[in-house]
């Protein structure tokens, strides 16, 4: 933008200047988007996840037995038959088709990572700015000494912790999760914050006269979000497997509801003759995780600082 | 820096993070729905015998002061009466901890082992087919739960190749030696029966591969990069220019440098090993802390979770700074610096 505008003689009018703009973040996002796609495995990535997002979203009319899913069902009849092409992944062990179900799955996982990066990184991320801001203070000690202590146990183990006092159900869990999580967050903002804090900008605000908030959320953020993104679709796979771990265990989500971790779990007693009972949901669960890691890194390579 | 200033220095940060931890712990253990005593007599107790019990737990007094109470029992290592064991916490702990410990370990050794062997291997034929078939399953790895590796290795190598055994720790045609250690491993072998160390270890294979895949899938990631970033050096070059033998060249100017990143987070791969111990210990029927921790967990047994979580926090803390003083040990530069540069 700035090179651009050193060359137009004289004074710009507005309209120039907002076709400036305009032309510049098309640029912008047209160099975003090559950074990106420069690695087929971030193409790869985003694909997968929009292609089970669609799946989840639409499960109802996409599944070939909604039901199974979704009412209490039974059919013994065709009880744990292999994969065929009728039960794409087989059938459980009181008749329910295992694709219809996993495919329901993703709804759980998917909501349970989008919940809790929901509750989770902005309260991660304003105690991060905040300590990171007054760093050195009473108010960072205090915030940075409590993350420590969450961020001492491994967070599967709190969660865990966290889950089993309360009623095994899929809201505890995300708030079990959500509690151990938000200190990662703030520990990431926290490092990028009090390394923003000395920059010129930030003293040329102070020096303005700025609002606090103003320095907090306008100066130091918009320069703090590109890890707190990659970082968010990173945590996304994390989040998932912590999910389903809780939900292996049988402090997630409730059969009959299909989780995919409840599906493994189920489906484990039947090792190893009945396989694709619990082998689908498990598989589910990786492909899921791989794509938003290879979306990931794809953000990480959109964001990451020009290279020459 | 000093060795021991430092070293005191995290044990007295250490101090303050364990009991914040024990704080919360307590408040878990205590924000949870019923009364201790009544669960700790069960339900067709007389009335009495449970207002007993509640002044006996100091249940009656206010927050802080039934955690001092409960604080300074933990002190003594008394954490209480289990009620799934019906036994002391501390005594099933002593009991069930070594089991986990030994398969942490040596899950760590086989991650340690093959991940910096596969990343070295990988940076030294750097975009090659050896090269591309380590990253992508370290990718894999990477994304893939450690008790979907459980359930993989238990299909594949346990039921349709037959190659190792599926549940514990030891055949039921061994002889179980006395415990010393706990260490099935040593115990055999301290006991002179090396049939049965050998069938411990083999029993070890499978549930250890199964947690150490997703560490060790990382730290070849990590051993990679930081070997192919030493490798375009100057003082590789020069190193090989003043005619240094390669093998001498790979091991000590290559290798020694690039280990650094990847064991300082060996650490969190030990810590990530004894929590995914929970659900893989179930899996293999493994009778360890994770197993007990679980059922604990299941049946709300509130002194064995708390006991069992403050267990593992003063494990991962304490791990974290002897790799921290190795750390500093490999590389001089680093010095031993307080916990918070990091």
């Amino acid at each position: 933008m700035a090179e651009q505008a050193v060359d137009l003689p004289g004074t710009i009018t507005d309209e120039e200047l907002k076709r400036l703009r305009r032309d510049s973040r098309r640029e912008n996002l047209g160099r975003a988007w090559y950074k990106f796609s420069r690695n087929p495995l971030s193409i790869v990535g985003a694909v997968t996840i929009l292609i089970i997002l669609l799946l989840a979203i639409f499960a109802p009319y996409v599944v070939p037995y909604p039901d199974h899913a979704t009412k209490p069902f039974t059919d013994f009849a065709n009880a744990s038959l292999p994969p065929s092409s009728e039960y794409y992944f087989g059938t459980d062990e009181i008749g329910r088709d295992v694709f219809s179900r996993t495919i329901y799955g993703f709804r759980f996982s998917i909501t349970m990572g989008l919940i809790v990066l929901t509750l989770v990184v902005p309260v991660g991320v304003f105690l991060g700015l905040v300590a990171g801001y007054y760093q050195g203070s009473r108010v960072d000690t205090f915030i940075m000494r409590i993350t420590d202590i969450f961020l001492a146990v491994p967070p599967l183990i709190l969660a865990l912790a966290i889950a089993s006092v309360l009623e095994p159900n899929l809201t505890h869990s995300m708030l079990a999760v959500s509690l151990m999580w938000w200190p990662w967050y703030t520990r990431l903002v926290y490092g990028l914050a009090s390394a923003q804090r000395n920059e010129f900008y930030v003293s040329s605000a102070e020096i303005t006269g700025a609002s606090t908030s103003h320095i907090l959320f306008r100066e130091i953020l918009p320069n703090t979000l590109s890890p707190i993104f990659t970082k968010m679709s990173l945590d996304m796979g994390w989040v998932i497997i912590i999910g389903a771990s809780l939900s292996f265990v049988g402090l997630g989500v409730q059969p009959p509801k299909p989780g995919l971790g409840t599906m493994v779990a189920s489906g484990a007693k039947f090792l190893p003759d009945q396989w694709w009972i619990s082998l689908f949901p498990a598989l589910a669960i990786v492909v899921l995780v791989l794509g938003f890691n290879l979306l990931g890194d794809g953000l990480r390579d959109m964001f990451a600082a020009e290279e020459v | 820096m000093k060795l021991l200033p430092f070293v005191s220095r995290r044990l007295f940060h250490a101090i303050f993070v364990l009991l914040g931890l024990s704080m919360v712990i307590f408040l878990i253990a205590r924000v949870m729905p019923g009364d201790p005593a009544r669960v700790a007599v069960g339900a067709r107790a007389e009335d009495w015998v449970v207002d007993n019990l509640r002044e006996q737990m100091h249940l009656n007094e206010p927050l802080p002061v039934q955690y001092a109470y409960w604080l300074a029992d933990a002190l003594q290592g008394d954490f209480g009466i289990s009620l799934v064991t019906r036994r002391g916490v501390a005594e099933d702990i002593k009991e069930f901890f070594p089991a986990s410990l030994e398969l942490a370990l040596f899950s760590l050794v086989i991650t340690a082992g093959l991940g910096i062997g596969l990343g070295a291997l990988s940076a030294h034929h750097k975009d090659k087919l050896v090269d591309n078939v380590v990253r992508v399953v370290s990718y894999m790895g990477v994304v893939t739960p450690s008790f979907v590796f459980a359930i993989l290795f238990l299909l594949l190598f346990g039921f349709v190749l037959d190659l190792f055994p599926t549940i514990g720790r030891l055949s039921e045609d061994m002889t179980r030696p006395p415990t010393v250690t706990g260490f099935m491993t040593i115990d055999t072998l301290l006991a002179g029966d090396i049939p049965a160390f050998f069938d411990s270890v083999h029993h070890l294979i499978l549930p250890a591969m199964a947690l150490a895949m997703g560490s060790m899938a990382q730290e070849a990631r990590i051993t990679r990069a930081s070997m192919s970033e030493n490798l375009s050096k100057d003082y590789i070059a020069a190193g090989r220019a003043f005619g240094v033998p390669e093998s001498k060249v790979t091991r000590s100017f290559l290798l020694k440098p690039s280990l650094i990143a990847t064991i300082s987070i060996l650490g969190l791969d030990f810590a990530a090993g004894l929590s995914n111990a929970f659900l893989v210990e179930l899996i293999f029927v493994w009778p360890g802390l994770s197993r007990y921790g679980m059922n604990a967990i299941l049946r709300k047994d509130l002194n064995a979770i708390s006991a069992v979580i403050l267990v593992l926090g003063v494990v991962f803390i304490v791990v974290n700074i002897i790799v921290d003083v190795i750390v500093g040990r490999l590389d001089p530069r680093i010095g031993l610096r307080s916990a918070r540069s990091d």
